[in-house]
């Protein structure tokens, strides 16, 4: 079981109060009538399939109730960095696996 | 007692007889015993048979490694247990004990044609098998196999015990009591840390227990260690033995499973039989020392034969002598030293066979002290004996070829093929290993976890080294948590170190095409079937082990892994590295489903949801369906009445006077704030913002793929204040997905959701009657059809209750849903209840109202939908808000698929025979046409009770909306039935029967 940090609460607990959320940065388009069918099936239904840093979403379902986005190594399972949702994606090079 | 039981050996009291039986015989043994070494102890090697070709076993080593000695244990009624390794398994007054794989008795086995018919079970057999003719597989092979095969039987009583889980915390978890773990948790015992040691043994120890000639710090070793564990747990250290560290999970999370009675002749009260903690350790200390390796050669599965750790084992822990004429055959320095314990307990040792021609002088004037023939540079090329070894064919080796046999007879055959670190759980860190050529065998490398390991783990061999080593992690454990450590290093004398040679299988001067040299003894995997996997192309150890089953049995190829891995690449020609190891997963010793399932069993496998009048429906008979979570009243039958006619009458009363019904499960939302009605706009179909105060609209929820996710009524309760009801099912996944948008879409509007589900409690009154019934009782509101019309929904007083009342109807009569704060449930309900006695008020359940809201059509989310289903398919285009410039849904909506022709599309169906149609039928259009036909749709709904006289069935049809009037057709079993396509109201179009 994963410990993971909310961003919201500060603190990091059992991978049991939160859920999985798919994919992170993933934006609603503005006006999503102008929007073409190949933009729009983009939107809802391709996704990354990463070996390695993936940007995903969590909520903390059974604590704040918050949706966030983590940065978490798809082959250890460590998380690298959680952070609010909103904003911005961090950059790799700033990020290391658990202090190694 | 019996010879080879010798006194003043041994760990166990043989003043204290415990007697048990084995295959019906009563066997004796002593307190401290386990099945195997009382086995031992009186002479019994045959213990087992084995998995595919029924050959005779015993065991071949004295722990959880053991893949032969399985065998079935029984406490009474319901507690049985297969697969339990006898060299695990502690004795106890009364234990009966089976072996397995064999019939009709261990000593003579049908089965054991199998073994006559080895090249029919060669590697890949079972993939061969399945590309021969089916009916072979059907009528010969699978009976067959199923007969004589299978590990052990599968107990049929309920389990009595309880299993109990338990969450737990440390900074230092060390794995494994011997020297190294000892150490590590003596070093680790800083003052404020709290350290725990595990052991999956019956005591701590490790290696020493079976080393008493180790003098340490001046102590014989088990003096040592008896002061060393009084030191550790006045040092606060809590040491925890039977409990095996099963899997080592994310972050440092280790899974324990602690076994507390299955050693105990009464079972104690209250206690569970195992409990599984997952404790969660700031750092871990690995110290789960290494597996001795057998050495592979013709016959090395006799009865008698095994490891040479092990016979050392099983006399210096239990007092047992494996045999009084040993024989050992072995490339490493450690069997020396067992054939010189047993010499000195007072086995005749017949021979020490090495195969290195050159052997260290001490152990050589070992030998010769003691007697013992050598025979240096020899390799073992079969072993005789039916169910017992009685003899080993030893041949000598120069330059590169095999000389003369010679036989040397034993009772007993000690072997050592050198050793190998356990490594087990640093494999389910996702740990690298590193080969290490000179001792032919990997080693830890690096973790992702905080995590050491420590002693011979990692290849160091001997009490000196690993006690230095762990106390040396121990320290680095400590200090990475911020603190210091001071760790002494205890003296050793007496210590055994040794080195050794690692071997594919053994040369010989017989056919290798006839050898039975085992790799993996539990199943029954040769050396010949892993070349056999490389000739036929398998590259991989990934491909090889899966093509031969080698290291797949229960044991996880403990034994079997380095010298399945060493024969394969041989037999690649490729260096070890390259060819892979295979990856060890959870858990580390076969585990009970009791342990996993812990207290989630019987009425605790789920949370059962109950209404507040969950109590009444109990009180009077009805009968109850899940619905998610939830218990839900299904219906309520009188004395003597079926399902159908309790459904009937029901239907009956409710349509012609008043029925009561609680929806208490429906999920309720309370959106509240300045932009509610905005994200509402935005979240639902419907247009929000013209809705009055005191209004109420059916709501359709999409994704915005444009498929329906759920529905239900919501009322404005004020201008920025909506009442949202959802499914029952769906109520959290619905909330969930607002709060995403909400969160994160559209984080500007200023809105709170609150789910509310638990708050109130519903009751819905329907019928002609429910107006009258319910209107002397409300303060607040007229129930006219010009004051409250339906669609309305208020804040009122009921019965003297706070109350929201909401005029709605999902039966299509006059329909009335009265919400009160969720304590007042039953309280409300019985004051209607004998409120309506004057009009015969009915209580209803789930089926009925299935049936009446199908005879409007109205759909039920999740079954006349299925994920695939727009608002047009349905038939309720009428509740898309068109105007909307946007809502959750409206873009998906617009994709071509999605307004394409011949689309599956909700219409009512008649059947022309009258029969009932099964929910879930396929439906087509040409009964005619060749199988497989083309299906073009299914029933969703079916019921043949109800008002309209006959049954109806609501389903999905391609391009149905334009079928109207045509018949399809349901193919069932049995015959074909034909139906009409018809709308989907069966009951009241013009709904004239909501008016007051
Ligand atoms: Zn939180």
């Amino acid at each position: 079981m994963l410990l993971i940090h909310c961003p919201y609460c500060g603190e990091t607990l059992p991978e049991v109060e939160f859920a999985y959320a798919g994919e992170a940065h993933i934006a609603r388009p503005e006006n999503p009538s102008a929007v073409s069918d190949e933009e729009w099936a983009e939107y809802l239904f391709m996704r990354d399939n990463v070996k390695g840093v993936h940007y995903e979403r969590w909520r903390h379902l059974h604590g704040c109730g918050r949706f966030f986005n983590a940065a978490r190594n798809t082959i250890t399972d460590k998380f690298l960095t959680t952070y609010e949702a909103g904003a911005p994606r961090p950059a790799l090079d700033t990020l290391t696996e658990g202090g190694k | 007692m019996s010879k080879y039981r010798v006194s003043g050996r041994g760990r166990i009291d043989t003043s204290r007889p415990v007697s048990f039986t084995f295959d019906g015989k009563r066997i004796k043994g002593a307190k401290g015993d386990t099945v195997a070494s009382a086995l031992l102890a009186n002479g019994i090697h045959l213990m087992g048979r084995s998995f595919k070709y029924h050959r005779p076993r015993g065991a071949v080593a004295a722990g959880s490694e053991e893949p032969n000695a399985l065998i079935g244990t029984r406490r009474g009624p319901g507690r049985f247990e297969p697969n339990t390794r006898a060299t695990v398994q502690e004795i106890w007054e009364g234990l009966e004990t089976n072996s397995q794989n064999k019939f009709p008795s261990l000593k003579f086995d049908v089965g054991a044609v199998n073994d006559a018919a080895y090249m029919m079970f060669s590697a890949g057999f079972y993939y061969k098998t399945f590309m021969w003719p089916r009916s072979f597989w059907d009528k010969v092979y699978e009976p067959f196999i199923r007969a004589a095969a299978g590990l052990g039987v599968s107990p049929k009583e309920e389990d009595p015990d309880t299993y109990a889980s338990r969450n737990a915390f440390c900074d230092v978890l060390v794995i494994g009591s011997g020297p190294a773990g000892l150490a590590a948790a003596r070093a680790a015992a800083v003052e404020g840390l709290k350290v725990v040691l595990v052991d999956e043994n019956a005591e701590a120890g490790g290696t020493l227990l079976s080393e008493p000639q180790a003098v340490i710090d001046g102590k014989p070793a088990w003096d040592w260690l008896s002061s060393e564990l009084a030191a550790l747990k006045a040092a606060g250290v809590k040491i925890m033995t039977r409990t095996t560290a099963i899997a080592y999970y994310h972050q440092n999370l280790i899974g324990l499973v602690e076994k507390l009675s299955d050693h105990l002749e009464v079972l104690p009260q209250d206690t569970p039989r195992e409990r599984l903690w997952r404790m969660r350790a700031k750092q871990v200390v690995l110290a789960q020392g290494a597996l001795e390796k057998p050495l592979v050669f013709h016959g090395n599965d006799r009865p008698g034969v095994m490891l040479a750790g092990s016979a050392q084992t099983y006399l210096n822990r239990y007092g047992v002598l494996v045999g009084t004429s040993p024989a050992v055959v072995t490339s490493h320095d450690s069997a020396w030293f067992s054939a010189f314990d047993l010499a000195d307990a007072g086995a005749k040792v017949q021979a020490i066979v090495d195969t290195r021609s050159e052997i260290r002088q001490e152990l050589l004037d070992g030998a010769k002290s003691r007697g013992i023939r050598v025979l240096a540079g020899y390799t073992a090329t079969g072993t005789e004996g039916r169910l017992r070894v009685k003899s080993v064919r030893v041949n000598p080796m120069q330059s590169g070829k095999v000389g003369a046999p010679e036989t040397i007879s034993c009772d007993a055959l000690l072997m050592s093929g050198g050793w190998t670190p356990s490594l087990h759980l640093f494999s389910h860190t996702q740990g690298k290993l590193a080969w290490d050529d000179d001792r032919t065998t990997f080693l830890p490398d690096y973790t992702p976890e905080d995590c050491v390991i420590a002693g011979a783990g990692r290849g160091l061999w001997g009490i000196a080294a690993a006690l230095a080593d762990g106390a040396e992690k121990g320290q680095q454990a400590v200090e990475a948590l911020g603190r210091s450590a001071i760790a002494a290093v205890p003296a050793v004398k007496n210590d055994r170190t040794g080195t050794g040679v690692s071997h594919k299988e053994l040369p010989t001067d017989l056919s290798p095409g006839k050898a039975k040299a085992f790799v993996d003894y539990q199943n029954d995997v040769t050396a010949k079937d892993l070349r056999l996997a490389v000739r036929e192309g398998m590259k991989s150890i990934e491909h090889v082990k899966r093509y031969t089953t080698n290291g797949m049995a229960t044991d996880q190829g403990k034994m079997s892994n380095i010298n399945g891995l060493n024969i394969a690449s041989d037999a690649l020609g490729r260096k070890q590295p390259q060819v892979g190891l295979t990856t060890f997963r959870p858990p580390y010793t076969p585990t009970t489903f009791g342990a996993f399932a812990g207290y989630h069993r019987g009425g605790h496998f789920e949370v059962t949801r109950k209404t507040r009048i969950d109590s009444w429906a109990a009180e009077n008979g009805a009968v109850f369906e899940p619905v998610s979570q939830w218990r839900r009243a299904w219906y309520f039958p009188k004395a003597g009445e079926t399902m159908d006619q309790a459904v009937a009458r029901e239907c009956a009363a409710t349509r012609s006077s008043v029925g009561i019904f609680d929806a208490s499960t429906l999920g309720k939302i309370e959106v509240v704030g300045p932009d509610a009605v905005e994200f509402m706009n935005r979240m639902y179909t419907n247009p929000w913002t013209k809705l009055g105060v005191n209004r109420c609209r059916y709501g359709l929820l999409l994704g915005d793929d444009g498929f329906i996710r759920d529905d239900g009524v919501i009322g404005r309760m004020g201008q920025d204040k909506f009442h949202v009801t959802t499914t029952t099912g769906g109520a959290a996944r619905v909330l969930n997905m607002m709060e995403d948008y909400l969160q994160t879409e559209w984080p500007d509007l200023n809105v709170w959701l609150t789910s509310t589900t638990e708050q109130w409690s519903t009751i819905a009154l329907n019928g002609p009657n429910a107006a009258k019934l319910l209107a002397p009782l409300v303060e607040g509101v007229e129930l006219t059809e010009e004051a409250f019309p339906h669609m309305s929904c208020v804040e009122c007083t009921v019965a003297g209750m706070p109350a929201r009342l909401f005029r709605v109807s999902f039966t299509g009569e006059i329909g009335f849903e009265v919400n009160v704060p969720a304590p007042m449930g039953r309280q409300l309900w019985e004051t209607l209840w004998k409120a309506g006695e004057q009009y015969g008020i009915t209580a209803y359940g789930t089926e009925t109202m299935h049936v009446l809201r199908a005879e409007k059509g109205y759909i039920i989310v999740g079954q006349d939908t299925d994920g695939t289903v727009t608002p047009d398919d349905a038939g309720m285009a009428w509740a898309i808000g068109k105007a909307k410039p946007d809502f959750v849904g409206k873009r998906g909506l617009a994709r071509p698929d999605l307004t394409a022709k011949g689309r599956k599309q909700l219409v009512g169906l008649l059947t022309e025979d009258g029969s009932k149609l099964e929910e879930g039928a396929q439906i087509v259009f040409d009964p005619a046409q060749p199988v497989p036909m083309k299906m073009v749709g299914h029933v969703t709904s079916s019921y043949d009770t109800g008002t309209t006289g006959r049954p109806i069935a609501l389903a999905l049809v391609e391009g149905g909306h334009d079928r109207m009037g045509e018949t399809v057709h349901i193919p069932m079993p049995d015959r074909t039935i034909a139906a009409k396509i018809t709308g989907t109201v069966f009951y009241d179009p013009e709904n004239a029967k909501l008016k007051i």
